[in-house]
């Protein structure tokens, strides 16, 4: 009976090893955040199973392109024309009041603002964990993507780089157990600090007095301190304010204004300050990767 | 000998790990099976000279990097539940498929029990249900994945 584990060590002995292993491992990935080479390495490695993960969905996509009626298509560019002169007329505008904000800053002496550096990135995996709340996006190293960048989508910040392989690179939302973001209402300029709940739709605003004058509705910005996340990006809306005496602080509740479950399309951003450069592909590419 | 199936094998190993990480709505998102874990008690049920705590502790680790959580944390989950199937494989062999079924649900549970005490050691997780919905799909889903392995193992001469 005895044939079975006679040319190994005992199984009670295997487990026992995979477990100090895996406790060393765990302290000096979480202790000695010793590992982030070791991390770029294995990332890489694992990168052709997040880039198989996503060829169902990318095939079935291509397959619903192909369907489409011309007349859809016709709609959909009708209404992209419209946004887009939408957008046009509103970036004029835009223009103008930058150029005016330049010279008024000139005017007090103060350091002109420079413009962000971006690169559009799309997310090819999620991490399927309650407890961290993850993306997984197709540019890495190979693109100058590096730790700690802000990340984006149409509609506000999301969250920042966590680690990067050479062509994926995670993201850490904001909505994470383990992620703070200090932020400013766009109202009155009060200065908070947002973090995650786990829920993808809340986050928790800390350390707010029950004197406090944010109101349900305010949007909140970020605030640049902190030197992660450029100012004046929208991240969240606030829910609900309770101002329950008994409780130290006010419980105030807000929701991120983009949809984190629903991320598809992100933006990369590389700030003036940031010494990494966006690396593009050969060209830049305007659009989509639909080279047909 | 020891070579015969490897590449079926680690090709099995890969399927699973990609299903753990290919995109999904988000509704069927809380209720996707363990694949991993799975796939991984499938062999040590049926090959435990061969797979074992090692292979649970390196799959382990591949799913840490996958899933960008803490190195180790899946590798202790993985490796815990697979000493208790190693050690009892002539056992756990002998019963029908629904009460595998069961037993593996009861294994996939004490996975991700000891998975989530961790993070709550590691930074203070909190408490979710969903996080516990993959218990029940993992057992419906291993009535139909046990057969279709041990199928895959004999065609395959994997052994």
């Amino acid at each position: 009976m005895n044939s079975l584990f006679t040319r190994g060590p005992s199984l009670r002995f295997r487990l026992v090893l995979a477990l100090a292993c895996s406790f060393s491992l765990m302290f000096i990935d979480h202790r000695l955040q010793a590992l982030q080479g070791a991390r770029l390495f294995l990332n890489s490695l694992v990168a052709p199973v997040q880039y198989l993960a996503i060829l169902p969905e990318q095939l079935l996509d291509q397959l619903s392109e192909t369907m489409q009626t011309r007349e859809q298509l016709q709609r959909e560019n009708e209404i992209l024309n419209r946004q887009l002169l939408d957008l046009q007329s509103r970036l004029q505008r835009f223009h103008f009041l930058q150029n005016e904000n330049a010279r008024l800053r000139a005017l007090l002496g103060s350091d002109a603002r420079q413009e962000n550096r971006r690169m559009a990135a799309e997310v090819i995996a999620v991490a399927s964990e309650p407890f961290s709340h993850q993306l997984v996006i197709n540019k890495g190293t190979l693109n100058g993507v590096y730790e700690g960048q802000p990340v984006l989508d149409s509609k506000g910040i999301i969250g920042q780089v966590l680690n990067v392989g050479s062509t994926t690179a995670r993201v850490l939302l904001i909505s994470d157990q383990s992620h703070s973001i200090p932020l400013r209402a766009e109202r009155n300029d009060i200065r908070v600090l947002a973090q995650g709940t786990g829920d993808l739709q809340r986050l928790e605003l800390m350390f707010i007095p029950h004197s406090t004058e944010l109101r349900e509705g305010d949007l909140l910005m970020s605030s640049g301190l902190g030197g992660v996340f450029p100012e004046g990006y929208p991240v969240a809306v606030i829910k609900t304010i309770n101002r329950d005496e008994s409780l130290p602080f006010a419980q105030v509740f807000a929701q991120p204004v983009s949809a984190l479950d629903r991320v598809r399309n992100v933006l990369l951003l590389w700030p003036p300050s940031a010494d990494e450069q966006p690396l593009y592909p050969e060209q830049e590419r305007a659009g989509g990767d639909s080279n047909d | 000998m020891i070579k015969q199936g490897l590449i079926p094998l680690l090709l099995i190993f890969l399927v699973a790990l990609v299903l753990m990480v290919i995109p999904m709505p988000v509704v069927f998102d809380m209720l996707r099976p363990d694949w991993v874990t799975l796939v991984l008690l499938y062999w040590v049920l049926a090959l435990p000279h061969r797979v074992n705590i090692g292979t649970a502790f390196v799959l382990g680790v591949m799913c840490d990097v996958l899933l960008g959580s803490v190195m180790g944390v899946h590798a202790i989950g993985l490796s815990v539940v697979t000493y208790f199937a190693a050690r009892h494989f002539q056992r756990i062999r002998n019963f029908s498929i629904p009460q595998q079924a069961i037993i593996v649900g009861v294994l996939v549970l004490v996975k991700r029990a000891v998975i989530f005490e961790v993070n709550v050691v590691l930074h203070a997780a909190d408490f979710t249900w969903a996080y516990f919905w993959p218990v029940l799909t993992s057992m419906i889903f291993w009535l139909w994945l046990f057969p279709l392995l041990r199928k895959l193992r004999r065609q395959l001469a994997i052994s």
